[in-house]
């Protein structure tokens, strides 16, 4: 299974599901839905955390730990 | 009547307070908790003012930190004495999908809202078009355009509030409450005269959150969600897809998208590709910190010498032409000296928080976060403290409240005891100070001022003293509780300068009022206790010195009669009776009296000092404090008072003691126990104590 930790800088992916139920619920509200396109835009420096942005519409920041959590087609 | 701004982060909130309340607002706080509560006042059509408040931004109302936790207090809680009338839902228009979830949540209240949609102009750069009376038909609700960068729109926002307070309207939502939960929802609803089903299953579902609760209201709820066998998260899922989907529906008739959309994110992104590249986003970020410190130094001594001049000059002035009494000297040598070393604070305050305000309205403050994260999480902290640590060289008492952002308790409290290691603006003066004299005024390169590099250097060591006791936190505290990271990126805009000025004004107008209170309060005492003194050691001074000194004229006795009365006033025996605990790190009995006076606050160090060698001075000639404390010499060794090694030794005690009251108190204000700030005090001021010795000792 892919997740957006798996996504090299500039690639896309499809949020498929989350396994983190808490997290998910912060990303749901936040508008990372299931079906929602995702752009994996910069790494920090040092790896951690990654800049995405979310259906070109706003720019998330998370942790590495947090990215894996999120399944994408 | 009250009406509250509510909205995501970054969708202009706070720019449309100020554009609303003008600068008829002030801070407060909500009662029971320290967030910040912004409070002004606004005249609505028909003439009459009404309050506006401005809630803290939040997603939802499910709430992650104690920020977003008052948003729900204040909108769930009918009786909480900042219940709005109205709730004004100020929306980003470019993103309305994610924007428009917490409208209908704060609607599904029973609060009559009114929708302020805001940035149309970003959405229709990037091919978003808004048809406002279609979305005002099916939310059923007020709709107005606003643009709060701008400040267009407000009279029609003003009149829409006017006329919504008269006929309150609520948009009916999507259900979301579940025909099973329907009976316990109206057992709760009962219970507490609660507007609507949605109201009360937050009852139900957030009971630890709502610290307005009575123990036995808290039972009652908790008995009814395992009769239930409520699960909370699942409930708050389903109600979060239901509503976008209905949200969803609702945008696809009033929003237009024209198929060449324009990527809102590119200049951003292009920017990004810069400030957080893996090189230059350290050496720009190091850059910028440089820049903040040099042209604060530099630029603000200009009105800083003019501040300190004056003061002396007027203080010469009214000597000059009022009788010569006590009244005077009060006047003179206590109110208005100890009034300078206020106001000689301002230029540099202004700029710090120009710079802070800048770095924030422009969106560069959360790369910096990105830029930190994993380096600072080795320290027990997280990227998000990167804001309070560097607030706090602003002000460790407003820095300590914005670490409330961070949900995690273990990196929040770690960075609440190391914050005030960071140099604050109080200890600035103090720095100046001492630095400007026994630091040459010299250029390296003939480019970088030593001076400059030198508070740059306290700085720097106040900031990795600050990571190294992150570090051992870190070892020493437990936790297992978890926490998020995840947080939105603003796109780069260009500051705002009116809001810039607005924070300036404030953060100057806070610490004028606040602080200056307490400096000029203790410069009046310090007076009081350095003009007298008990018994026949201070009434005889002057009759002793005489008698020792025959021979002299007036005006050689002048000094040394008034450098005998301070050594036996109520100050100077309260500086003696502290100098052997000091004498170690290299200070006499005066600079112990303004250690002692600049424990409620170290900003009264300088107009401590600048008061106490006022008093024991001659007037003639030296009148500004800088050359006031390099002619002082020490009368058992013949050399001056302030040497480098003293000089030195004082700041490095300053770097690390915890010398301010206000700080302590606002510690125990957010971790609710006074271990913690009793533990903050203990170790810094030992860390302080030992510093500074070994720096005497080492320079002696």
């Amino acid at each position: 299974m892919k997740s957006v930790a798996d996504l090299k800088e500039g690639e896309k992916g499809v949020i498929s599901a989350f396994l983190d139920n808490k997290l998910a619920l912060k990303l749901l509200e936040m508008g990372c839905l299931p079906g929602t396109e995702v752009t994996l835009d910069h790494k920090a420096p040092l790896g951690c955390p990654y800049c995405i942005s979310v259906s070109e519409d706003y720019q998330l920041s998370l942790r590495k730990s947090e990215a894996i959590t999120i399944l994408i087609d | 009547m009250i009406v509250a701004l509510i909205g995501n982060p970054n969708c202009g909130k706070s720019s449309l307070f100020n554009h609303l309340t003008g600068l008829r607002q002030k801070i407060g706080n909500f009662p029971g908790v320290t967030v910040d509560k912004k409070v002004g006042f606004c005249k609505i059509s028909d003439g009459s003012d009404i309050q506006v408040i401005d809630l803290p931004g939040t997603y939802s109302l499910y709430p992650n930190s104690l920020d977003e936790q008052v948003v729900l207090e204040v909108l769930i809680n009918q009786n909480h004495s900042d219940y709005p009338d109205l709730a004004v839902i100020v929306v980003d228009s470019s993103n309305l999908k994610r924007n428009l979830l917490l409208f209908e949540e704060v609607n599904d209240l029973g609060i009559p809202t009114v929708l302020a949609l805001n940035m149309l102009d970003v959405a229709n750069e990037i091919g978003i078009t808004v048809n406002t009376p279609k979305l005002e038909k099916i939310l059923g609700i007020p709709v107005v355009e606003v643009n709060a960068r701008e400040g267009i729109g407000l009279e029609g926002l003003k009149l829409t509030i006017f006329r919504a307070l008269e006929k309150k309207q609520i948009h009916d939502n999507v259900e979301v409450v579940s025909d099973e939960l329907k009976s316990a929802a109206k057992a709760v609803k009962e219970k507490f005269s609660l507007k609507t089903d949605y109201a009360a299953l937050h009852y139900l579902t957030q009971t630890d959150k709502l610290s307005f609760l009575k123990a036995e209201e808290k039972k009652f709820l908790q008995k009814i969600s395992a009769d239930l066998n409520l699960d909370a998260d699942a409930f708050q899922a389903k109600e979060v897809m239901e509503r976008y989907k209905d949200i969803g529906q609702t945008l696809n008739d009033v929003v237009e998208i024209e198929p060449e959309r324009h990527n809102s994110l590119t200049l951003t992104q292009k920017i990004d590709n810069v400030l957080i590249h893996r090189f230059w986003g350290y050496v720009i970020f190091l850059g910028i910190l440089f820049l903040i410190f040099q042209s604060v130094f530099t630029l603000a001594n200009y009105p800083m010498d003019l501040i300190d001049g004056g003061i002396a000059s007027l203080n010469d002035f009214l000597k000059s032409v009022l009788p010569e009494s006590k009244i005077t000297d009060l006047l003179t040598d206590g109110l208005i000296a100890g009034i300078g070393g206020v106001v000689i604070f301002i230029p540099q305050i202004a700029f710090l928080f120009a710079f802070i305000s800048i770095l924030e309205e422009s969106g560069y403050m959360a790369r910096v976060v990105v830029l930190m994260d994993k380096l600072i999480r080795k320290f027990g902290m997280s990227g998000k403290s990167v804001v309070p640590l560097i607030s706090s060289m602003a002000c460790a008492v407003p820095a300590i409240m914005s670490a409330r952002t961070i949900g995690n308790w273990k990196d929040r409290l770690i960075t609440i005891m190391v914050t005030p290691l960071m140099s604050c603006s109080a200890r600035l003066p103090i720095y100046t100070i001492l630095i400007a004299l026994v630091v040459p005024d010299d250029k390296l390169f003939g480019l970088f001022g030593f001076q400059g590099l030198a508070l740059m250097g306290l700085y720097l060591l106040g900031f990795f003293s600050a990571l190294v006791g992150g570090w051992f936190l870190k070892k020493i505290l437990k936790t297992n509780e978890r926490n998020f990271f995840v947080m939105e990126l603003p796109t780069y805009k260009k500051p705002r300068w009116k809001q810039v000025g607005f924070t300036i004004l404030e953060k100057v107008k806070t610490f004028v009022f606040e602080a200056g209170k307490v400096i000029v309060a203790i410069s009046i005492i310090l007076w009081v206790l350095a003009s007298y003194g008990p018994g026949e050691g201070f009434s005889k001074a002057e009759e002793r010195v005489t008698a020792q000194n025959v021979g002299l004229t007036t005006d050689q006795l002048e000094p040394k009669i008034a450098a005998e009365k301070l050594q036996n006033s109520y100050a100077g025996l309260f500086g003696k009776f502290i100098e052997p605990a000091i004498k170690p790190l290299g200070y006499d009995w005066k600079i112990g009296i303004a250690l002692i006076t600049s424990f409620a606050a170290r900003e009264v160090f300088v107009g401590t000092i600048s008061t106490i060698y006022s008093i024991g001075a001659d007037d003639a000639d030296d009148s500004t404090i800088k050359s006031r404390l390099k002619n002082e010499i020490n009368p058992e060794t013949g050399e001056p008072v302030f040497s480098v090694a003293t000089s030195y030794s004082l700041l490095i005690f300053y770097v690390f003691a915890m010398m301010c009251m206000s700080t302590i108190a606002v510690v125990y204000r957010e971790t609710k126990s006074w271990k913690w700030p009793i533990i903050q005090l203990v170790y810094m001021s030992v860390l302080a104590y030992v510093s500074a010795f070994l720096v005497y000792w080492w320079l002696k």
